[in-house]
């Protein structure tokens, strides 16, 4: 084995905690989130950036983390789902609203809708319908039909403005 | 759905790109935003010695205007391109095709140079560079070339790009001051965000007077690369393009693509769709250029 197939190491923060670790060139980033660091928040689908799933925060813009090797993590700053909840451990306002207007069912798609979701309301928390379809075009759901969680996301939107 | 073990270099300079890319000798590859080659990875449909990454390469990164062009680097990404106040109002048809690109997640990451160095013959970047006349920057050991969009796409996944070369930059000519300028970017896809079975992208020039300049039409999906409609844009340029004159000009169209059949769609299905986007996207960038 040549010394560049080595562990390499990086360092980066995660939900704001930082984590210095070793890791393949060959791993991708969203099996180091779950297989490493165990941040298990995160669902994998389908391993070819086809159904979001994966998707989290890098730098504030949501990327599918099956497509980054965990190495090009190094130095950047990334929030998961994990990292969508209030400081004491309780749902955030967009959890809370999968929650009561049923966005969700078996589960799968959840956290990269939120954290595609997430990514739009920091940007504007006001969405017309067709900028909410927009934010959520690349995340697959096979359970709801997409209306619940669209209409989740109005009711978060909704909440936080009235929070401002 | 594992990548198989690979050499990483994270490359500082181009040179050492370069480097690394002449020594790998065929079996070395780039990364840049990796949303085509990370899937490729993945299915170990691409298995690479070594994979040389460049996103840490400054003079790979960002957007200049010259005089005449717009230099866009490689790694820029395709959600900073969209968002670039340059792009949106001086190459339209470049932001146009972006909207059309993936994701939000995947523009976020993925690059200008990346889609073109892996030339799809369905994918909106190339196609919208084929339509601008844009050429392409690219480097190798043995020096720089360049090479225009027209003798770029050699087929499937294929182009004039060797395995020993990086892309650097895109070359997009900005339309000459005084000209009117209309673009329009259409396509059919089974999903929003996914690849075009066919694509459309036009670009008119019309004159004080209205009469037709400058014609670029290309069709992506419909043969094995995305092509120019020279046929089309000779029967529209010098006249003044009436509804009448577009869907009279657009008569050879057919006859100047050879589609494949597959599981998304026919032959016969792609040449119609090619003929109605033609069509769509001629009279809108028309329309835009009358405004």
């Amino acid at each position: 084995m040549s010394e560049a197939m080595l562990k390499r190491e990086i360092s980066l923060t995660i939900n704001g905690k930082t984590h210095a670790l070793a890791v393949e060139p060959r791993l991708s980033l969203s099996d180091m989130l779950r297989d490493e660091l165990r941040l298990n928040g995160t669902h994998i689908g389908c391993e070819h950036g086809v159904c979001g799933a994966c998707s989290i925060l890098l730098d504030g813009v949501p990327i599918r983390s099956c497509l980054m090797l965990a190495v090009q993590a190094d130095g950047h700053n990334i929030t998961t789902v994990e990292g969508m909840c209030n400081e004491d451990q309780t749902p955030g306002i967009l959890q809370e609203a999968f929650q009561e207007a049923h966005g969700m069912q078996c589960g799968y798609c959840t956290p990269g809708m939120l954290i595609s979701a997430q990514a739009l309301l920091t940007e504007n928390n006001d969405p017309c319908l067709e900028e909410i379809k927009e934010a959520i075009g690349g995340n697959l759901c096979r359970c709801t039909g997409y209306t619940q969680i669209i209409e989740s996301i109005q009711l978060a939107a909704c909440r936080m403005r009235e929070a401002d | 759905m594992k990548a198989a073990k690979f050499n990483y270099i994270l490359a500082e300079s181009i040179d050492q790109v370069v480097e690394a890319l002449d020594k790998g000798d065929g079996e070395a590859i780039v990364i840049a935003g990796g949303q085509t080659l990370m899937p490729m990875l993945s299915m170990r449909l691409a298995r690479p010695e070594t994979v040389i990454d460049i996103n840490k390469i400054a003079e790979l990164s960002g957007i200049d205007v010259a005089a005449n062009e717009i230099v866009i680097k490689a790694c820029t990404r395709q959600a900073e391109a969209l968002a670039a106040a340059e792009v949106r109002t001086r190459l339209p048809l470049l932001a146009k095709a972006i909207a059309y690109v993936g994701h939000q997640q995947t523009r976020n990451r993925g690059t200008l140079g990346g889609s073109l160095s892996h030339g799809d013959p369905a994918s909106e970047i190339p196609l919208a560079a084929l339509a601008m006349d844009a050429h392409v920057c690219l480097r190798s050991a043995a020096g720089t070339r360049q090479v225009a969009m027209a003798d770029y796409f050699l087929g499937p996944m294929m182009t004039a790009r060797t395995d020993n070369e990086v892309l650097l930059s895109v070359h997009f000519p900005i339309p000459l001051a005084g000209a009117r300028v209309g673009t329009a970017f259409h396509e059919v896809s089974e999903r929003r965000g996914d690849f075009a079975v066919v694509a459309a992208a036009a670009l008119i020039h019309l004159d004080a007077n209205g009469i037709c300049t400058h014609a670029a039409l290309a069709i992506g999906g419909a043969d094995s690369v995305p092509l120019r409609m020279t046929v089309v844009e000779d029967a529209l340029r010098g006249g003044k393009p009436e509804p009448d004159g577009i869907e009279a000009a657009l008569g050879g169209i057919e006859a100047a693509l050879t589609p494949g059949n597959d599981q998304h769609a026919s032959a016969a299905y792609r040449r119609r769709v090619a003929r109605v986007l033609a069509e769509r996207a001629l009279k809108d960038a028309v329309a835009e250029a009358q405004k």
